[in-house]
């Protein structure tokens, strides 16, 4: 297939009038294919200009800070401090509840303000610890480890400790997925940065504006899992930082760059797993279960910090982006500022801005307030005009086919979808119902505007109740 | 402004609340059909240029019967009316260029009612139908009508009147036609099949803008040829070569366009091949044994009834499922 023309897949080339004009262009493929996974995948518009050659730049400190105690996947943490507490940049202020749970340390020097309950990204009324941040900021910070020196056991103990949550977008504990049981033998671990979501391009950024920290990172959680070797999974619409990537791994045999073709949702881990090793994980279990452990370059670069500067988890890197926000920018902002915060700092919103999502626009939640608090995890801050998004109204199924055939996990939504709305969630259950990653690849591509997703995630809760109601 | 009001609303900025994902390709129903018709274009500009401007009428007389009848069915039903999605006018469309040329407009008429309310509405409107609308009101026709049905008119560039369609004179009078003619139009057929060349380029535009899967087409073309093969073994004299099937009849307008449409179609990839294949073996039974000269239509409709199987039986395997 070296160097043939192949039509740039219509998503693209129909995204603007005239509808017919069909654009050719030349595959950056030379002697091999590029890795991808294998069936399904779209390739949405990736509106990433909007912010690629803007470098990381840090948030002011807010006038009010609002830290979530449930900032991970699991339980949240329970609070350590309460009204009028003295707290520090750094200062632990929430204790990790349980196995899957992380710390919670105050973003800011300042004074709590009170513990009372706030709607967060997800919509959900939660804990919170408010913050009234000082004039004089000062660092509470752990003691500095010299990664080489010390054992397995302080490096772990230092990631539990920082409370560092997966940056993909699920905030799973990273410690928890740093320590698998000693059955599950770990041989690949894979650092995600493909960066498959539009908008985003906080990985990016972080790639080409802390790249020794990302490497220095990756060693040190390839030390906590025994491994001598590693691959950094990253989309060939970045050659900018595979270059740079290459260039500062020189000929460091224990980090590969991997470049893969670009297409959506190759960030998802069972996707990033398929792609690189060619295993998939199965139903139901984890990717520790076959043996891989997939890590963000966000997540890579949080365990440096904690290690080697002592800093816990109290910032997010997020990109402030689309076309409704008049200075889209690549932000460090400190955990529990609010959306309306950092929208202020890049400007404001332009008229016309009719949605604002926390996260990227496939899989990001939109917000009804602006009060919701940036989190640990928190990936990206949009502001989408109609322009962008094509509402229309939903028309009848015609069976085309389409999501069948961009399904990553190789479901039949539009059939689910169905099921769903008729009520018939056991046959939805028969169909792997819960396999779903809710990626939105099946609802971008449906040509009828079916919310394919909307009914597959109503029918995932009723399988789960009735799952729960058996047993 | 009382305070209980969310923010939202005392801004000028209404926030909408969606779930994800919140981008979209902007594709949609209509633009689809459309497509599809501007696709059909080629075929139908062969048709006038090759058996006259008057064929118009017919064309005509079947747009306006189907988006006629579709209206007055939605309006009986009380449901909107949906005559700018396209689909009526695609059916009627279809359904003329699978009728002979010089075709009774009465029949014609009759042919589109039946398209649209036997063939969609029946079963619940737009993408609920089993068979293929326009293939329905065909076979209504073919059924109702079978001398007209089989009455073909010389293409202009001929000199006789009335003629046979190349698998007839094959079938019936064992003279085959040339291939060449087959494949640029001059040959006498129905509307939409005379010029394999138009309906190719429609085809392939389709296929390009990612409308018709490639895989109905191809898994046609790959068993009328393999079919086809194997039946012309049997009689290298008296039966119509490979190629002949391909070029000849309805094949190439069934393939593109009517096996290919949505509703009626399998879902699913490998189902597609199957469905695909096993029109092109009715095909050639039906050409080759068959007391027809043509049996495209049959065969799409008979593989548009177990479509409903096929899928059931090829659901992809699940990501990550052990069988």
């Amino acid at each position: 297939m070296a160097g043939s023309y192949w039509p740039v897949r219509y998503a693209n080339y129909l995204e603007s009038p005239p509808l017919a004009v069909i654009v050719f262009r030349r595959r950056k493929t030379t002697v091999t294919m590029k890795k991808t996974f294998g069936h399904g995948g779209v390739h949405p518009p990736e509106y990433k200009e909007l912010t690629e050659n803007l470098a990381l730049e840090p948030a002011p400190i807010p006038g009010r800070i609002t830290v979530p105690l449930a900032q991970n996947l699991g339980k949240p943490a329970k609070a350590l401090v309460q009204k009028g507490a003295e707290v520090r940049t750094g200062t632990p202020i929430g204790e990790a509840d349980g196995y899957i749970s992380a710390p919670v340390h105050s973003p800011v020097t300042g004074k709590v303000t009170g513990i009372g309950r706030e709607y967060t990204a997800s919509g959900a009324l939660q804990d919170v610890v408010v913050i009234q941040p000082s004039e004089h900021q000062q660092q509470d910070f752990m003691p500095p480890l010299d990664p080489e020196a010390c054992t397995v056991e302080q490096l772990t103990g230092r990631v539990l400790q920082a409370g560092i949550v997966g940056q993909g977008g699920a905030a799973f504990p990273t410690f928890v997925k740093l320590t698998p049981p000693k059955t599950k033998k770990i041989d690949s671990l894979l650092i995600n940065a493909c960066e498959c979501e539009p908008y985003l391009t906080r990985d990016y950024r972080l790639i080409l504006d802390r790249t020794q920290e990302l490497l220095s990172g990756t060693r040190i959680i390839m030390k906590i899992l025994g491994l001598h070797n590693s691959c950094i999974g990253i989309e060939d619409n970045k050659p900018e930082a595979i270059r740079k990537l290459r260039e500062a791994t020189g000929n460091d045999p224990g980090i590969e760059i991997v470049p893969l073709r670009t297409k959506y949702p190759q960030g998802g881990e069972k996707m990033l797993i398929k792609a690189i090793l060619g295993r998939e994980v199965p139903e139901g279990k984890l990717p520790m279960d076959i043996g891989s452990v997939v890590q963000n370059v966000g997540t890579a670069i949080a365990v440096h910090n904690a290690v080697v500067r002592g800093e816990p988890a109290i910032s997010a890197t997020l990109t402030v982006s689309g076309k409704g926000i008049r200075q889209p920018r690549n932000l460090i902002v400190p955990v529990g500022t609010s959306v309306q915060d950092v929208l202020d700092f890049c400007g404001g919103v332009v008229e016309g801005a009719v949605r604002i999502l926390i996260g990227g626009p496939m899989m990001g939640a939109a917000q009804h307030s602006l009060k919701a608090p940036v989190v640990k995890a928190t990936s990206g801050i949009l502001v989408l005009t109609e322009g962008e998004i094509h509402t229309r109204a939903e028309t009848p199924c015609l069976r085309c086919g389409r999501c069948v055939s961009v399904c990553p996990l190789h479901l039949t939504p539009t059939r689910l979808a169905r099921l769903c709305r008729l009520g018939r969630f056991e046959e939805a259950e028969k169909l792997h119902i819960t396999t779903c990653m809710e990626c939105g690849t099946c609802a971008y591509d449906c040509p009828a505007h079916i919310p394919l997703v909307q009914w597959i995630r109503l029918g995932k809760q009723a399988v789960l109740r009735l799952q729960r109601a058996r047993n | 402004m009382p305070k209980d009001i969310p923010e939202t609303l005392q801004t000028r900025n209404r926030l909408e609340l969606t779930t994800s994902p919140h981008l979209h390709n902007n594709w949609s129903t209509p633009r689809a059909m459309w497509m599809v018709g501007a696709a059909l274009v080629p075929s139908t500009a062969a048709a006038l240029i090759f058996f006259g401007w008057a064929q118009i009428g017919i064309l005509l007389t079947s747009i306006l019967c189907a988006a006629a009848t579709e209206a007055v069915i939605q309006k009986l039903r009380k449901l909107p009316v949906t005559l700018a999605d396209g689909s009526a006018v695609l059916t009627g469309w279809l359904l003329a260029l699978t009728l002979p040329p010089d075709f009774s407009l009465v029949s014609t008429g009759i042919g589109a009612v039946v398209a649209i309310g036997i063939g969609k509405h029946v079963f619940g409107g737009l993408g609920y139908n089993i068979f293929n609308p326009a293939l329905v009101g065909r076979a209504f026709l073919q059924a109702a009508f079978p001398v007209a049905m089989t009455t073909w008119k010389s293409p202009n560039l001929v000199d006789t009147v009335t003629t046979a369609t190349p698998l007839g004179s094959l079938k019936f009078d064992a003279v085959a036609s040339g291939l060449t003619p087959m494949f640029f139009g001059n040959i006498g057929g129905s509307l939409g099949e005379t010029s394999a060349l138009a309906l190719l380029a429609g085809g392939i535009f389709l296929i390009v803008i990612g409308i018709v899967n490639w895989r109905i087409p191809a898994a046609m073309a790959i068993g009328i040829l393999l079919f086809g093969s194997l039946a012309w073994r049997l009689n290298l004299q008296e039966y119509p070569s490979p190629f002949y099937h391909l070029l000849g009849g309805g094949f190439l307008l069934g393939a593109l366009f009517m096996a290919t449409d949505w509703v009626s179609s399998p879902i699913s990839g490998r189902g597609m091949w199957i469905y695909g294949l096993g029109i092109s073996l009715i095909v050639v039974l039906i050409r080759v044994f068959g007391g027809l000269p043509e049996g495209m239509m049959y065969a799409i409709l008979m593989m548009n009834a177990a479509v409903p199987m096929i899928d059931r039986f090829t659901r992809p395997r699940i990501f990550g499922a052990t069988v």
